[in-house]
């Protein structure tokens, strides 16, 4: 199950590190100079006030913005920019605030476009729909069924994604990101408008990720149960800039993580 | 070298040795420029107003002055006519409105724009069915537009230019400035920028879109209308769609879609690169290129600039 | 009744990805595969297969063409006629000057070099997105119709600038050229869009069709997961533009019989692009029923109205074409954006559950 690309990693060694990373749109500071690591195997949770630079962090690392300074060493590879490519070669997947879902497409070609990483029949075999082309498309078949029956999505396998249910959507995102084989899985805001049930469900398939995969999870959330139970070790950011690293506990009565939610009394 | 004689230095020596043939060149190309300017100054009023990239423009001129010729030819007076034309005008921003706009409201945009497709289809069958098909004179003098030509000795040779021109100059001028005061400094000029921002969020502070869009599509037909009499006082009224239209399509990318200043820059741009590269450059590769030397120009800008000279950047987030 | 999927099971990945995976459609491709091979060769008059029949099969694979491209990349091009004509020059170039060899060979070349130019046309579509990128192949379509007058080399420096197709033969038929029949020429045609068909239904159920629709839906996702936007776009425009090439070949050798450059004009790029927005985008059936309405309807005006004792002028039937195609556009870009194909697969549901309401 390990993803192409670098040496391997041992559980507990520091799977990717960012290092004095800032980045800024047109004048906006959303990261300044921030620093921290993420251990193979762990569930590592990034929390903070709406506008902390969460979801700008993420992107960061999946190479979506490149940051002004600073550098990402993953896998024992530094660079100074990340690119899409690189960090989907490497093993990085992810989901979105916002369900990055391809609308056009079912749940099952949705997690199946997953897939494409691993999908190397030529061109000339897609045009006949045989030999290695036809082979690799069953083969991946395979795949993706196991991973809409660990999801529990089988009815909704033929359904065009924009008619589903929020939660649904989320679970077939989660799916898609999981068809990548990722080493890291980085996931913004996962339990995002979802009722109880619906986050219970959600916690569950993130720690079976972890467990049963060995895929180390990097989660954004704003449920400070969620993040307290599930994760490992936790980052805060606040305007940008870390404040806080550490286990839930010790992050939980850090008084400036207390102040930066709160407010602090004048 | 004869080659790179040809291309990188003649033309130049041509313009230097016959500079009166090189300013009535460049006259031709920023006339024709403000043409393409005012169809560019229609499409940005829609957009930016209201989102919409309004491809039928091009027809709506030309709808416009075969409305005013063939109601003159049907024995109107020129200017009840005229009057008469800016009814039939707001009667078709009211028809579009309510048939296509309305239904579409919270599509994506690019279904809007194929929805103006349709609609430019439809507005070409209907007037050929009303008017025919067949080329129309503009009622130019019953307008009191002026004719003829003022020439100049200068330069060594002979400078002549059109009043015609002139006057379309000028009163392009007035209208985009105009235009522009509007659009910054009134009320309903706000309004209708907040609706090209975000169609539920005007909503949501009050503003009736349905009204704002009749506003809009009302006032870029009086521009067609305007365009339509210039365009077609110089040049027949035809349905020569891919001259009229099309052409405000580069205008718009060098320009912006959303800023008048913009598609005045643009069409000028165009105009005058067109002319001056036909004339010098033409003959070296046969001739006619001003069919497509806008496009290509436009296209080599956008892979340098992609959201043209005044754009807004645009940012993406995920 | 007649529809149900009740028992059938499949047992394998494969068999549930095939492309007609219910017994009935199976069923119904053979039956309409028959008739179009053996019933109406046979039985149809030059007329109906001449004016007709050729004509909608080659546009519906230019539809096809322009459908990847727009339909399932998102890639709107307005450029669809040039590249035709490419196809339909490049062809004539071919044969003329090596007029031994094979047409269809220098069919199926042709679609290549319209490939290629699709490929350079294509390149601007790496920094330029949505309607800009359709400007762009304005671009394409006004400078090729320039280059398809003003570059003589291309119609073998004929006087009246137009191309005639020679005779050609294919085992020792003659299939091209004015002596060929109506017959032969529809059926080479229909072989080829059968065939490209396919192919293209094999492609977008595979890997690359999921790539493209996925560029199409949200581009940024499609590139954090690997899927590399450039090399994807220029493989839509380069079996778009080898699709269109090749319809436009055989436009002018198997039906027009000669063309000029105003038969490739953006008047064409336009009726393919409603052909596949009344269609369906994103669907090859609705390629094929956008064809068929958008080409079926100057006809249908043509003849029906006299036999309702409505004679109309051929100029009126061109105005209430262009009146009626513009208000079906609005009309299904309203209704049913997912026009026609989307229709037929609620025909469809219904007929899976019939005689019960649901």
């Amino acid at each position: 199950m390990r993803a192409a690309g670098g040496p391997d990693v041992a559980v507990g060694d520091v799977l990717l590190s960012v290092e004095n990373v800032s980045l800024s749109f047109g004048g906006v500071r959303a990261v300044s100079d921030v620093s921290f690591d993420i251990r193979k195997g762990e569930i590592r949770a990034i929390i903070g006030p709406n506008g902390a630079g969460k979801t700008s962090m993420l992107n960061v690392i999946n190479g979506f913005y490149q940051p002004q300074e600073g550098r990402i060493t993953f896998k024992g590879q530094t660079r100074a920019k990340m690119r899409p490519h690189d960090a989907a070669y490497g093993g990085i997947a992810r989901t979105f605030q916002n369900v990055a879902l391809f609308r056009g497409m079912t749940a099952l070609d949705n997690i199946m476009a997953g897939r494409t990483l691993k999908m190397h029949a030529s061109f000339f075999w897609q045009l006949l729909r045989y030999g290695p082309a036809l082979r690799e498309e069953v083969e991946h078949r395979e795949h993706v069924e196991e991973i809409i029956d660990f999801l529990k999505i089988q009815e909704i396998r033929r359904v065009p994604v924009g008619r589903l249910p929020y939660g649904l959507q989320k679970r077939v995102e989660l799916g898609r990101a999981l068809a990548m084989e990722p080493e890291l899985l980085l996931l913004d805001e996962p339990m995002a408008g979802m009722n109880l049930e619906e986050k219970e469900d959600m916690s569950r398939f993130v720690l079976d990720v972890n467990d049963h995969y060995g895929t180390t999870i990097t989660l954004i959330e704003h449920d400070m149960g969620v993040v307290m139970d599930l994760s490992d070790r936790v980052v805060v950011l606040d305007h940008g800039i870390k404040i806080a690293d550490g286990t839930p506990d010790e992050v939980k009565r850090n008084q400036a993580v207390i102040g930066a939610y709160l407010g602090v009394a004048h | 070298m004869d080659i790179l004689y040809k291309i990188f230095l003649d033309p130049f020596v041509q313009m230097g040795t016959a500079p009166d043939l090189f300013v009535q060149t460049l006259w031709e190309g920023v006339v024709g420029g403000m043409l393409y300017a005012l169809i560019a100054l229609g499409f940005v009023l829609i957009f930016k107003a209201s989102g919409v990239f309004n491809f039928a423009q091009g027809i709506m001129v030309v709808f416009a002055a075969l409305t005013l010729v063939g109601l003159y030819n049907a024995g109107v007076p020129a200017f009840l006519a005229l009057g008469l034309t800016i009814a039939v005008m707001f009667a078709l921003a009211f028809a579009v409105e309510r048939i296509v706009l309305r239904p579409l409201i919270n599509q994506p945009d690019i279904i809007l724009f194929m929805a103006t497709f349709g609609l430019t289809y439809f507005l070409i069958g209907f007037g050929e069915f009303v008017f025919g098909g067949d080329p129309k004179v503009m009622i130019t003098e019953q307008l009191y537009l002026p004719k003829g030509t003022i020439t100049y000795k200068a330069l060594g040779g002979v400078v002549s230019l059109q009043k015609l021109d002139i006057a379309a100059a000028v009163i392009a001028s007035i209208m985009v400035a105009g235009l522009a005061v509007f659009f910054s400094k009134t009320r309903i000029g706000r309004a209708l920028r907040a609706v090209a921002d975000s169609h539920s969020a005007a909503l949501s502070v009050g503003i009736s879109l349905e009204q704002i869009w009749v506003i809009v599509w009302f006032a870029a037909g009086l521009v067609a209308l305007v365009t339509g009499i210039m365009w077609g006082a110089r040049s027949d009224v035809s349905f020569a769609l891919d001259v009229i239209a099309l052409k405000a399509l580069p205008v718009l990318i060098l320009g912006g879609l959303t800023s008048i200043p913009g598609a005045i820059v643009g069409g000028l741009i165009i105009g005058v690169g067109e002319k001056l590269w036909e004339f010098y450059w033409g003959p070296l590769i046969g001739g006619g290129t001003d069919s497509w030397f806008a496009f290509v120009l436009a296209l080599v800008f956008l892979l340098f600039r992609p959201q043209g000279l005044f754009g807004e950047r645009i940012i993406e987030r995920v | 009744m007649l529809y149900r999927e009740a028992g059938q099971f499949k047992t394998n990945y494969a068999t549930d990805q095939a492309i007609f995976p219910i017994l009935q459609d199976r069923i119904g491709i053979i039956i309409i595969l028959f008739i179009a091979f053996v019933v109406i060769p046979l039985t149809g008059n030059d007329f109906f297969i001449n004016a007709i029949m050729t004509p909608f099969l080659i546009f519906s694979l230019a539809a096809i063409g322009l459908n990847l491209l727009t339909g399932y990349t998102g890639l709107l091009s307005l450029g669809t006629g040039a590249f035709m004509g490419v196809g339909a020059y490049a062809c004539y170039k071919l044969t003329t000057v090596f007029p031994n060899v094979n047409i269809i060979i220098w069919v199926i070349a042709s679609g290549f070099v319209s490939a290629a130019v699709g490929v350079v046309f294509g390149l601007p579509s790496l920094r330029i997105k949505g309607f800009y990128l359709a400007i762009a192949t304005l671009a394409a379509q006004f400078f090729l119709e320039w280059c398809f007058i003003r570059i003589p080399w291309l119609y073998n420096y004929n006087v009246s600038a137009a191309i005639e197709v020679p005779q050609r033969e294919l085992f020792g038929i003659i299939v091209t050229g004015p002596r060929a029949t109506a017959g032969t020429r529809y059926v080479i045609v229909l072989t080829f869009v059968v065939i490209m068909t396919w192919m293209a239904s094999n492609i977008v159920r595979g890997r690359i069709g999921r790539m493209w629709m996925a560029v199409r839906d949200m581009d940024i996702a499609a590139e954090l997961m690997g899927i590399r936007l450039l090399p994807t776009k220029l493989l839509a425009f380069a079996v778009s533009s080898f699709y269109c090439g090749v319809a436009g070949a055989l436009l002018v050798f198997l039906w027009y019989g000669g063309a000029e450059s105003t038969v490739f004009s953006i008047n064409e790029s336009f009726t393919v692009l409603f052909m596949i927005i009344i269609g369906g985008l994103g669907s090859l059936l609705g390629s094929f029923l956008g064809s068929a309405l958008i080409y079926i309807l100057p006809i249908i005006l043509r003849f029906v109205p006299p036999q309702l004792g409505l004679p109309l002028h051929a100029a009126t039937v061109e105005h209430l074409t262009f009146m009626i195609t513009g208000a079906l556009i609005v009309f299904f870009l309203i209704v049913e954006p997912a026009g026609l194909a989307r229709l037929w697969q609620i025909v469809k549901q219904k007929l899976r559950v019939w005689p019960f309401p649901y």
